[in-house]
């Protein structure tokens, strides 16, 4: 049976926007252009590859988000994935990340999955903790933060770069996996890869469909409450030290000052 | 009615581009031009996104797209660079397009695949020393040799773009396969035209030498060569298209070939508004940003009307060329309004950037630089003005 690779992907505000918080102390979603994270480009990215790898997987792409996720959906599909799942209800407004990975997994479970590929973290929430809470959820083996990864015989391996040791990994399929920016560039959708995502399918669920109860997530079902946001204050004017014999002693001591030596 | 959106693949696919010139090109380039250098690994990704198989079916390894996606591309890459831009505008359009125009079903199982993927080049040899303008004149010959099935060609062409790169191919030459001249139907008035052929001459054939590249003023990421035949033998069946029909198939290229130079030339126009309108935000004189000058908006927003209205005048002229439609007096005028536009928006940009606009290592010097080949290359402004008022029922 053929291998069946699910990657988890976000549609986050593009960062280089002006990002806002709505009334509600959520993000606002609404008033900036949205995208496919680009730390998951590289979880669709080792998918790709190890369906290629492989010769007989198929690779699903699924999210959790607003109806323009759809658009971070077919930018994975014109990278190479075969199919989409969208997870979309107005009650996951406001979920947390606890919230979220209760949908994503039921939300596997019902898709069906041998691997399931995370990224490391999303560039908007960036808390890195779905890969962990999914894993626990489905009661299958977590291999995270993995920069090199292949499926060989049911087993699932990868490298591991940490600071003070390089570890090589491995578990049993199923098995959630996250990888990192390190782990080889996301490749760059073809015409062909574009013209194609537009056949593609893509399912599409709500709360209902996965038996999610609406006050399980949300903004009610959230485990974390946001209390109050205050925007960081506009960057100040820097120090400019004017050399006049002294130049040297002045930056030390601002160097000191700021704590940086 | 016309419609001002792209449809949704087009939109995803002229992003795509804009996002690799910005991430790939952008922060290499300019070092590959401070050294004449060719950019293979640029051109190498390039291929892998497809964009040299753009508009020719998949049965050949292309992306099944047309000629107004491979224009969409040109203007995304030339907004960051003109080199790339040319590499792949003549690799495509005069490089391979001959080929799937004219070729015949083993000519273009032979090389479209490669030149697809662009993992080879291909080049077109249409000018020589002594004219490029007036391309009926072209001196090289092709004689037959009925004893070996061979065409025998010498001359020499000049000013060839993707000619020399360790990954070129094939280049198409044009030659004259009779001596005497005979009269045909040429934009619709009879004259007495040479009988011109198209030749495919495969790289390493011998009596084909290509010379070292030239010293150019711009487009250094380019390669440009002079090529010369010395009893060049290659086989008959290297004929592209019925023999003499050479200078209308060219003509036909060249049509085709000013829509993708307008679409580059929009680019680069744009670019030159992009780089402005940011170095007119950060940069301060007399105590405010330069930008707050009146004199400087109104200069980014004529910037901005130019690039505006070349990139009307270029998907007008493909969107008639994807429809079947004449599109050559309309292919002209973008042709020629897009260069112009070029050309004064990087005058523009260069002055707004004050004395950091003429340092190499600014794009908009790059900009400067290259914009001028525009108003030369593959038909002259003074060209486009004669097509013009020959479509309008004038004659000389
Ligand atoms: C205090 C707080 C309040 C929040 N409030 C809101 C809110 O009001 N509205 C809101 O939309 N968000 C809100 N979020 C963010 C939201 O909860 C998280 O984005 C989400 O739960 C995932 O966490 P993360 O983005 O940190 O993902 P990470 O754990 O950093 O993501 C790791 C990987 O998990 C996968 N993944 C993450 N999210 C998804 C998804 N949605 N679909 C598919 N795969 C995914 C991706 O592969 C990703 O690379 C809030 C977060 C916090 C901390
Ligand atoms: C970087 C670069 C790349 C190139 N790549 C290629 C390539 O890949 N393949 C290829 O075949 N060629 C290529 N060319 C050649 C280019 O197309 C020619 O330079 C161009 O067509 C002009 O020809 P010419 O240089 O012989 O100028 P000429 O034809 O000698 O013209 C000189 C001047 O006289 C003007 N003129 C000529 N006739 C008239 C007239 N009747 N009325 C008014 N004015 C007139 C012209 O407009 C021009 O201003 C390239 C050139 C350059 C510089």
């Amino acid at each position: 049976m053929s291998l069946r690779i699910v990657v988890c992907v976000k549609y986050v505000p593009d960062a280089t926007g002006d990002r806002r918080f709505a009334d509600d102390t959520t993000t606002d979603r609404e008033s900036v252009d949205g995208l496919l994270s680009e730390l998951d480009e590289y979880g669709v990215e080792q998918a790709l590859r190890i369906a290629e790898a492989s010769g007989d997987a198929e690779v699903t792409v699924l999210t959790v988000g607003p109806d323009d996720a759809k658009d971070a959906l077919r930018k994975a599909l014109s990278m190479g994935a075969d199919k989409a799942v969208h997870v979309n209800d107005d009650d996951i407004h406001g979920t947390d990340a606890l919230g979220t990975s209760a949908i994503l997994a039921k939300a596997l479970e019902k898709t069906g999955y041998d691997l399931v590929v995370c990224g490391m973290a999303s560039t908007d929430g960036t808390m890195g903790v779905l890969p962990a809470l999914l894993a626990e959820r489905l009661g299958v083996p977590q291999v995270t933060l993995l920069s090199e990864v292949s499926v060989e015989n049911g087993t699932v391996r990868g490298r591991r770069d940490g600071d003070a040791a390089t570890e090589e990994l491995e578990a049993a399929l199923p098995a959630v996996v996250s990888v990192t920016d390190q782990s080889g560039e996301a490749r760059y959708p073809s015409f062909k890869g574009i013209m194609a995502a537009k056949k593609k399918p893509v399912q599409s669920y709500d709360l209902d469909d996965l038996g999610i109860e609406a006050d399980e997530v949300g903004l009610a079902g959230a485990w974390t409450a946001v209390d109050a946001i205050t925007a960081r204050p506009p960057r100040q004017a820097g120090t400019i030290v004017k050399d006049e014999g002294e130049g040297g002693k002045q930056l030390a001591e601002f160097l000191a000052a700021q704590k940086f030596v | 009615m016309l419609d001002h959106r792209l449809d949704s693949e087009y939109e995803d696919l002229r992003r795509t581009v804009a996002e690799f010139a910005n991430d790939v090109v952008a922060p290499k380039i300019g070092d590959y031009y401070e050294h004449d250098e060719f950019p293979y690994e640029i051109v190498r990704e390039m291929g892998r996104m497809g964009l040299f198989g753009l508009p020719f079916p998949e049965e050949y390894g292309g992306m099944g797209g047309d000629y107004f996606a491979l224009c969409l591309a040109l203007e995304e890459l030339a907004r960051v660079d003109s080199s790339v831009a040319i590499t792949l505008e003549a690799g495509v359009s005069l490089g391979a397009m001959p080929v799937y125009r004219f070729g015949t079903e083993e000519q273009k199982r032979e090389w479209l695949p490669r030149l697809c993927s662009g993992e080879m080049l291909g080049a077109f040899g249409l000018t020589e020393p002594e004219g490029g303008s007036d391309a009926g004149a072209t001196r090289t010959t092709a004689r037959l040799d009925e004893a070996t099935g061979e065409w025998v060609i010498n001359g020499t062409k000049c000013f060839i773009t993707n000619s020399g790169t360790d990954i070129t191919g094939l280049v198409t030459v044009t030659a004259l396969t009779e001596p005497a001249t005979r009269s045909s139907e040429v934009g619709g008035r009879a004259s007495t035209r040479p009988a011109i052929s198209s030749i495919i001459v495969p790289v390493g054939t011998p009596g084909f030498t290509v010379s070292k590249k030239y010293s150019k003023v711009g487009w250094n990421a380019s390669d440009t060569r002079e090529l010369s035949f010395t009893d060049c033998r290659v086989p008959a069946a290297n004929l592209l298209g019925e023999p003499g029909r050479g200078y209308a198939q060219f003509l036909r290229i060249l049509d085709e070939g000013r829509i993708a130079i307008a679409a580059l030339a929009t680019g680069l126009a744009q670019g030159c508004v992009d780089q402005s309108l940011s170095y007119a935000s950060e940069r301060h004189a007399f105590g405010r940003a330069i930008g707050a000058n009146q004199a400087i908006q109104f200069k980014i927003a004529d910037m901005e009307m130019r690039a505006h209205t070349s990139r009307l005048a270029w998907r007008d002229a493909a969107s008639r060329l994807l429809h079947g439609e004449p599109f050559k007096k309309e292919a002209a005028i973008a042709k020629l309004h897009s260069s112009d536009a070029a050309v004064v928006n990087a005058r523009e940009a260069t002055q707004i950037h004050g004395g950091y606009g003429f340092m190499n290592e600014f794009p908009v010097a790059r900009f400067w630089r290259d914009c001028k080949i525009l108003e030369i290359g593959e038909g002259t402004s003074e060209v486009q003005r004669m097509l013009i008022a020959r479509e309008l029922g004038m004659t000389p």
